[in-house]
């Protein structure tokens, strides 16, 4: 193992918190995940006629009327930013001493918010109501229409709330948002920051969302039995299953957290990113950005795949993301491929899209804490193309010091990190 | 400690701006902009019947070819993508970065985007059908609006509304692949889209960064993000810096840097466009005289950088009354103070383009930099924008978002 510098130092995980279609915070998660618990269910949240999909995992047991892809993604990441602050105790109330990293669904106004402004245009001609006659009427008292539908607004409410530092950062980079999210926390702390708050949220399961994936074929169609719909690595696999959740990461100058006596939980040691240039929705068949984003992490966490005790994957349960993601896996480890445990959150809590990077990181943090390995469920028909260990159905005991996690989005952009329980 | 919860560990590194690109109602590339700026024809750019009652600052046609080869990429893309791909391009060209194989995969890539551009003939279309000519008496029906979607939503045309894929599309086109991040959050995103990059090279976390934004006025569901509450200018147009609250003429524009260490360039034999001296950002509750507190510690800090010559300022200001008034009065207080300044708020003949107004700015700031001088007042009725100050050598360039964030940067002719 090579010595760490400065500039890639390993940084501290001193709180998380989590919320999922399983529940609320990271105890009930945690028990339900390992239990093999599945949070998908039947759609309730809007009428699922006419739809090839009607299961997901809605968070609806936040008490939220009406709900909006703002309010319920700020509600989640409110959730959880207190929940991760309060195991850390970094900081003084409301004064969270580093900057804000949000992953967040892209916000635009919905057909609710187009159909209040419809109607208050009385008397609209036969051809119904034009984007002109919306903005007429939008002129009037809807200054919330404007501000909850601006994508810094949940950030900056966050920001507020809990008082973290300077500018708060929204960002995206699709279904790798989460493990961005975190990626820039660490490099903040690395420059010199005392402490970052990485957050990933998403509350963006409306219908519209649900039909624009469809039309992609990006999602399971097995609909009859909702909790065994999402099988990531299975030969039938045929989709990922929308899901909802947040997850926040207290991250720390290590320094910092000892100094103030802090529990470390486990550590950030690397993170790898790299950028696909061969396809908006399609990896390069040559797996070079899958290859590259994990290469790059172990190499910037000092360790090399020997040193890798389980990989908390990707695994969407799409056809094309686990083939690659094995694909690249093996080139990866090489022969170690097939005994180095790799499973899946998302077969158990679906596809939380921004937020998934930070839930699983999260998730791994436990992975280490508890020396438990959470199962991949739904594993009934091994797929011979995939010659993984995905820990099929039930969780597994293991001594576990290092983590590779990876997040692989839509348009190409992948990040992989190292967690590790010491911090050498 | 710093604002940004920084323990006190200087960012060492000179940053360097080593290429741009621009597009905007003014024309493409540095010439045309100084051109039509300095001249007359700067007020000309204004198309107010398009939108009307709003005025909007479109972006005439491109040559697409020139920075995107194949048409298939042309095809999926729409235009704030086909903006941002562009300005990108001659950014990447002017640093002589581009086709660079080994410098492109180790460039990193930071966006500022809003959400994409939804199809409006689609959503009129299932508006009409929900309504069913009597719109206040239209109730959502959820089954309709199910139905309407899955036969009308078009496929490709999610990938042309997420913000990643604007990003995306970039490394697609012009093969960077070292890093891929898209920051949102209007204007404040473009600020800190800088403000990471410089912080990133100034500690060593990188060498090459392209960074940039794009906006697209030219849209009906655009202006619905801005105009509920009323922002947006109707009526006759109005100077920028004595309109109401509903002030904002939206402009379209594309605009990308390319971010260097100095060593780096060195090296490589490149010459700067200009030195990246400061970057600042932060945000308030936005309660009266809340930005313009930020606004002065910012400059607090950015003060030690200045040399003793005079002080040109590129404002962002976005044309709402009250917030447009109170950086009106920042930089009232900064002459006030003894700073020897002339400011140009470029919203006034550019149209605000929210995320990529800083990025705009900031190329401007080049230009003038180039120059050594600024360009003619763009506002002559406003005492700021009439002073004279001579030989320009740094500029300030300033973002305040129309709701919340604010940022200042300081650009310096490298001696």
């Amino acid at each position: 193992m090579s010595r760490k510098s400065a500039s890639n130092r390993p940084v501290a995980v001193t709180g998380i918190g989590i919320i999922t279609s399983l529940g609320r915070g990271r105890q009930e998660n945690w028990r339900k995940l390992v239990a093999g618990s599945s949070g998908i269910h039947r759609l309730t949240r809007f009428p699922i006629e006419g739809l090839r999909t009607t299961i997901g995992g809605s968070v609806d047991f936040l008490d939220l009327d009406p709900i909006s892809v703002p309010a319920l993604s700020l509600a989640l990441a409110r959730e959880v930013c207190a929940e991760a602050i309060a195991q850390s105790g970094v900081g003084e109330a409301k004064s969270f001493p580093g900057e804000l990293f949000l992953a967040s669904p892209p916000l635009e106004q919905g057909w609710p918010q187009r159909m209040i402004l419809a109607q208050r245009m009385p008397g609209i001609r036969e051809t119904g109501p034009r984007y002109a006659d919306l903005l007429q009427a939008a002129a009037q008292d809807c200054g919330d229409m404007h501000t909850d539908f601006l994508n810094g607004t949940i950030a900056d409410s966050l920001a507020e709330e809990f008082g973290t530092q300077g500018s708060p950062i929204t960002l995206s980079t699709a279904c790798a948002s989460g493990a961005t999210a975190i990626q820039l926390g660490v490099e903040a702390i690395r420059r010199g920051s005392k402490a970052a708050l990485s957050v990933g949220t998403d509350g963006s399961l409306q219908a519209e969302a649900l039909i624009r994936f469809t039309l992609l074929s990006a999602l399971s169609t097995a609909n009859e039995i909702p909790e065994q719909a999402a099988k990531p690595f299975s030969k039938n696999r045929d989709g990922f299953v929308m899901a909802e959740g947040a997850a926040a990461l207290v991250l720390e100058d290590a320094d910092h957290a000892k100094t103030r006596g802090a529990k470390i939980l486990a550590y950030v040691r690397g993170c790898g990113e790299a950028a696909d240039t061969f396809h908006r929705t399609r990896s390069n068949p040559n797996g070079a950005a899958i290859v590259g984003c994990m290469q790059r992490a172990l190499a910037d966490a000092g360790i090399g795949p020997e040193d890798v005790d389980y990989i908390n994957a990707h695994g969407t349960g799409t056809p094309e993301n686990d083939k690659m993601e094995s694909f690249g896996i093996q080139q990866v480890f090489g022969a170690r491929a097939s005994s180095v445990p790799v499973s899946s959150n998302k077969s158990m809590i679906g596809h939380t899209l921004t937020a998934a990077g930070a839930v699983e990181a999260a998730f791994s943090v436990l992975t280490l804490n508890e020396g438990l390995l959470p199962p991949t469920i739904n594993y009934a028909q091994p797929d011979p193309a995939i010659p993984l260990d995905v820990v099929p159905n039930e969780a597994r005991r293991a001594d576990v010091a290092f983590i590779l996690s990876n997040s692989f989005g839509f348009g190409g952009q992948n990040v992989s990190l190292v967690l590790s329980r010491e911090a050498t | 400690m710093s604002q940004n919860g920084q323990a006190d560990r200087p960012l060492m590194r000179d940053v360097w701006i080593t290429g741009c690109g621009l597009v905007s109602a003014l024309g493409e590339g540095k010439a045309q902009h100084w051109a039509r700026l300095d001249g007359a024809a700067a007020g000309e750019a204004v198309d107010s019947t398009s939108f009307a009652p709003f005025h909007v600052y479109p972006i005439g046609p491109l040559e697409l070819d020139r920075h995107i080869p194949r048409r298939g990429d042309q095809r999926a893309m729409g235009p704030l993508m086909q903006y941002g791909t562009y300005a990108a391009g001659m950014a990447l060209q002017a640093a002589g970065v581009a086709g660079d194989e080994d410098l492109l995969s180790r460039m990193h890539l930071l966006a500022a985007s809003g959400g994409g551009e939804r199809d409006v003939e689609l959503d009129e279309q299932i508006l009409a059908t929900l309504c069913g000519g009597e719109a206040s008496q239209a109730a959502l029906n959820e089954a309709t609006l199910n139905e309407q979607l899955m036969n009308g939503l078009r496929p490709t045309l999610f990938l042309a509304q997420l913000p990643n894929l604007f990003a995306g599309n970039i490394s697609i086109v012009h093969g960077v692949s070292g890093s891929s991040r898209t920051f949102m959050g209007e204007e404040s995103a473009g600020v800190d889209a800088v403000r990471i990059g410089f912080e990133r090279i100034a500690a060593g976390q990188g060498d090459l960064v392209l960074v940039g934004s794009a906006f697209n006025a030219s849209r009906w569901d655009t202006h619905l993000i801005y105009q509920p509450g009323g922002l947006l200018l109707s009526g006759p147009m109005r100077g920028l810096w004595d309109r109401p609250r509903d002030g904002i003429c939206l402009g379209s524009a594309g605009a990308f840097l390319v971010l260097e260490a100095r060593d780096h360039a060195v090296r490589r034999g490149v010459a700067p466009l200009a030195r990246l001296s400061a970057i600042q950002s932060d945000r308030c509750g936005r309660t009266a005289g809340a930005a313009a507190s930020n606004a002065a510690r910012q400059w607090a800090t950015v003060r030690p950088k200045l040399r003793d010559s005079a002080l040109a300022v590129l404002s962002g200001a976005c044309g709402s009354g009250p917030i447009t008034r109170e950086e009106r009065g920042f930089l009232q207080d900064l002459a006030g103070w003894g700073v020897d300044l002339t400011v140009r708020g470029t919203a006034g003949v550019l149209g605000h383009s929210v995320e990529a107004a800083f990025l705009t700015n900031l190329i401007l700031a080049i230009s003038c930099l180039e120059r050594r001088k600024l360009f003619a007042p763009l506002a002559p009725e406003e005492p700021l924008e009439v002073r004279d100050v001579g030989a320009v050598d740094q500029v300030l360039v300033t973002g305040w978002g129309h709701r919340r964030g604010e940022g200042m940067a300081l650009l310096q002719t490298v001696e």
